[in-house]
């Protein structure tokens, strides 16, 4: 087994008296997509901002890429780490193309790198080059968002930290843009964490699922493993419902079949 | 054209060069510590809550009075900086000016600069950090730019209030468009006080359309029109700092006061135009306020200017009682050089005295000739004074003498005071002696039996750094005794009267060929 490019021990995060993750340990491979899964107020996106460090959390130990967390500057760390969330956040004073090349300006790279940088991710997530001289009002959300993951993988990032990253997108553009981002982790190389409260997101995207309630770990194993029965009442009501929908939709399609 | 507006355009140059440079740097220093502060404030709720409260606060003096308040502030701090470094500074004029207009400005840019900070997008703010910016990268390539609008909506607001806060400048010594309007008030002229509006509120304006193609320009994101309109704002300010640049000529400069009213305005010129004999040139401070014109001469910032010995007897000297007129003068002379090392050079020969003064028929119908007439009748009438008199130890002196109590006390500008009598509005007002008002509104003045009044000779006072000029001291030496006072009555009439007004310059002229200067 490889070295965890991501470790989380025994990390607690507190807000006054109520605990948003207890005590929650987790290692992550590099190469693997991994789902944090729970509802609101899982814990989940807080410990995935623990990671970045854009949340400092009251005990535990972090490491990524085998430093540890708090060791290093919060900038230097997230600048090799791409974020993607729901709100995406396009700056609006800033072309699409600017916007993309944010991270690499910020490492430092050169135009003509940036500038043939910038072209090739327009590309990679299926955008057409005129977009690159607009400003992100002048695009669809669907287009914003995938604007939004070009601009994480700018800089080449190893890892992704995506937090709800497709949530307010409507189901077809979100089924097509998960998709697409699954074949851009798999041709990367990425190591992709992203929070879902999406049964289904989770089940169809990552090879692993962590199941969250209230800070702590509830279950962490493949899709398959969580849909054939896990020990936990609460992980198994979870199940129940994506399994009754997928039943539904095998016997309409065999009866019209 | 109207010889007065001639007169108001010849004067413009100086006027509007001398605004924009104390407004346009009250601005800039004003921008300079504001935005940081909004930055800080923006960051930190300890920070946010003072800063704003304490520009709020500034806001709600008066600022006339706030500009009033930095020159005793700045006169002291000069004494402690000479005392301590051997350099002290000028209290008097830009530096005051500037202090105050600054601190005027800094609201509107604070308020602007924390709300358009705070309502950047928190999501932006988000995804800033979450690409590994630092909170200065921040900052500079997101915060900044997009709270741009709001802040320029700010400055805009500042700038307008600054412009036309700066005519307030005028009574502590700085030059602006609002001399056009003090002087103007004091004389009549009105042609004159139009003039300090219109080019104030135009300059106001264009400063504000500037501005505001900067705002338009950076929220359409148009940079041309962020270009143009910054580039309008310097080249505006260069051309209207220009006349400023072009001083040189004649080999001496003198800096010569004058107090708001008429009679002031004239001597400035009639001392211009003997200084002008001696091929040395004029830099007037007029509508000063009669302990700042005495401060200054005494610190140096002005080198001469009139008073009159009851004003100094009773405001510098503290003194309450009467010995005389050349009395007065005498021990003023000795005493003024004792402790200040201010010359009195002589008295010019005339009186201005505070009297108080009636409408002639009012004062035969009540059998008034005297302040102590006065004091039977008072408790019905109305008293009008000066905005001076009433706060001045000599009204202490003459109310206690003849137990003076009205029914009621107004203050007026000067100018207002004789209309308010002519109106009926008051029965009784503090006159000037040499006021040519007093005959043209056919007043009499009340008697003083008990002299509670001081005498009034216009003194001309000369710094102690200047004590020893000779170029300065000789040509006014021979001013002193040479003005009686019908010859000054006459010329003041000649400027405050309705119709075929002279300005204070034309009457400075016919009083110097009248006395064979």
């Amino acid at each position: 087994m490889a070295a965890p490019i991501i470790e989380l021990k025994d990390v607690t995060k507190r807000y006054g008296a109520l605990a948003a993750v207890e005590r929650l340990s987790l290692s992550v491979e590099p190469g693997s997509f991994t789902a944090l899964l729970g509802g609101s107020g899982s814990g989940k996106t807080t410990a995935l901002k623990m990671i970045n460090g854009l949340v400092t959390p009251d005990g535990g130990e972090i490491r990524v890429e085998g430093r540890a967390v708090p060791a290093e500057s919060g900038p230097l760390l997230r600048r090799r780490i791409g974020y993607v969330f729901q709100e995406i956040g396009l700056f609006p004073h800033m072309t699409v193309a600017e916007n993309i090349a944010v991270g690499p300006r910020l490492a430092g790279w050169e135009r003509p790198r940036i500038a043939a940088r910038t072209a090739e991710l327009l590309a990679l997530v299926a955008l057409p080059a005129e977009v690159a001289e607009r400003l992100p009002a002048a695009l669809s959300g669907g287009q914003r968002q995938r604007v939004g993951v070009a601009r994480a993988l700018a800089a080449q990032p190893a890892i992704m930290l995506m937090d709800e990253p497709f949530g307010a997108l409507d189901p077809v553009t979100r089924d097509a843009l998960g998709r697409d981002y699954r074949a851009l982790h798999e041709s990367l190389g990425l190591t992709t964490l992203m929070v879902t409260h999406d049964v289904w997101e989770a089940l169809l995207l990552a090879d692993r699922i962590v199941v969250l309630d209230a800070g702590q770990m509830l279950a962490d194993a493949t899709p398959a493993a969580l849909l054939a029965g896990h020990a936990d009442e609460r992980v198994r009501a979870l199940m129940e419902t994506p399994r009754r929908q997928a039943e539904r939709v095998r016997q309409l399609a065999g009866a019209s079949g | 054209m109207d010889p007065r507006i001639a007169a108001a355009w010849a004067l413009l140059p100086d006027y509007l060069g001398q605004h924009v440079l104390v407004s346009a740097a009250a601005l800039v220093l004003g921008l300079a510590i504001s935005l940081p502060l909004a930055v800080f404030a923006y960051r930190s709720a300890a920070v946010r809550w003072p800063s704003l409260l304490v520009a709020s606060l500034v806001q709600t003096i008066p600022s006339l009075a706030l500009l009033a308040l930095f020159y005793p502030l700045l006169l002291a701090l000069s004494a402690v900086s000479r005392a301590v470094l051997g350099h002290g500074f000028a209290a008097l004029g830009f530096l005051p000016s500037l202090l105050a207009l600054t601190l005027y400005s800094m609201l509107p840019i604070l308020r602007n600069g924390v709300a358009g900070l705070s309502g950047v997008d928190p999501a932006i703010v988000e995804a800033a950090r979450g690409m590994g910016m630092t909170d200065r990268q921040r900052l500079f390539q997101v915060e900044l730019p997009l709270a741009a609008p709001v802040i320029m909506a700010g400055v805009r607001t500042a700038a307008v209030w600054t412009i036309g806060a700066a005519t307030l400048a005028t009574p502590v010594g700085q030059t602006s468009l609002g001399n056009y309007i003090f002087a103007g008030l004091q004389t009549e002229n009105w042609v004159f006080v139009l003039f300090g509006c219109g080019a104030s509120a135009g300059l106001a304006l264009a400063a504000d359309q500037l501005l505001g193609l900067i705002e338009s320009g950076l929220a359409a994101r148009r940079r041309w029109r962020v270009w143009a309109g910054a580039a309008g704002l310097v080249i505006g300010t260069l051309a209207a700092l220009a006349p400023l640049a072009g001083v040189g000529g004649p080999s001496a400069r003198y800096v010569i006061g004058a107090k708001n009213f008429t009679e002031q305005y004239i001597l400035v010129e009639v001392i211009a135009d003997r200084l002008r004999t001696v091929d040395a040139a004029v830099q007037r401070k007029e509508d000063l306020g009669s302990s700042i014109a005495y401060d200054a001469v005494k610190s140096g910032e002005l080198d001469a200017y009139v008073d009159y010995s009851g004003t100094l007897w009773a405001n510098v000297l503290k003194r309450t009682d009467n010995p005389g007129r050349a009395a007065v003068l005498s021990e003023l002379t000795t005493e003024l050089k004792r402790r200040d090392g201010v010359v009195v050079l002589g008295s010019l020969g005339f009186e201005n005295a505070y009297a108080l003064a009636m409408p002639r028929a009012k004062a035969e119908a009540l059998q008034i000739k005297t302040l102590g007439d006065l004091a039977a009748h008072a408790g019905e009438l109305t008293m009008g004074a000066d905005l001076e008199f009433l706060s001045r130890p000599e009204w202490a002196a003459v109310r206690d003498a003849y137990g003076l109590k009205f029914r009621r006390q107004v203050q007026y500008q000067p100018t207002f005071m004789y209309r308010a009598i002519a109106s009926g509005q008051a029965d009784v007002i503090s006159a000037f002696s040499s006021d040519g008002r007093i005959a043209a509104d056919d007043l009499v003045v009340l008697d003083d039996p008990r002299h509670a009044l001081p005498p009034y000779d216009a003194v001309l006072l000369v710094s102690p750094k200047r004590a020893t000029d000779a170029r300065l001291v000789g040509a006014l030496k021979p001013l002193i005794g040479k003005i009686p006072v019908e010859a000054m009555r006459a010329a003041n009439q000649s400027v405050d009267r309705d119709a075929n007004k002279s300005s204070p310059a034309q009457a400075a002229k016919a009083l110097e060929q009248k006395l064979g200067f």
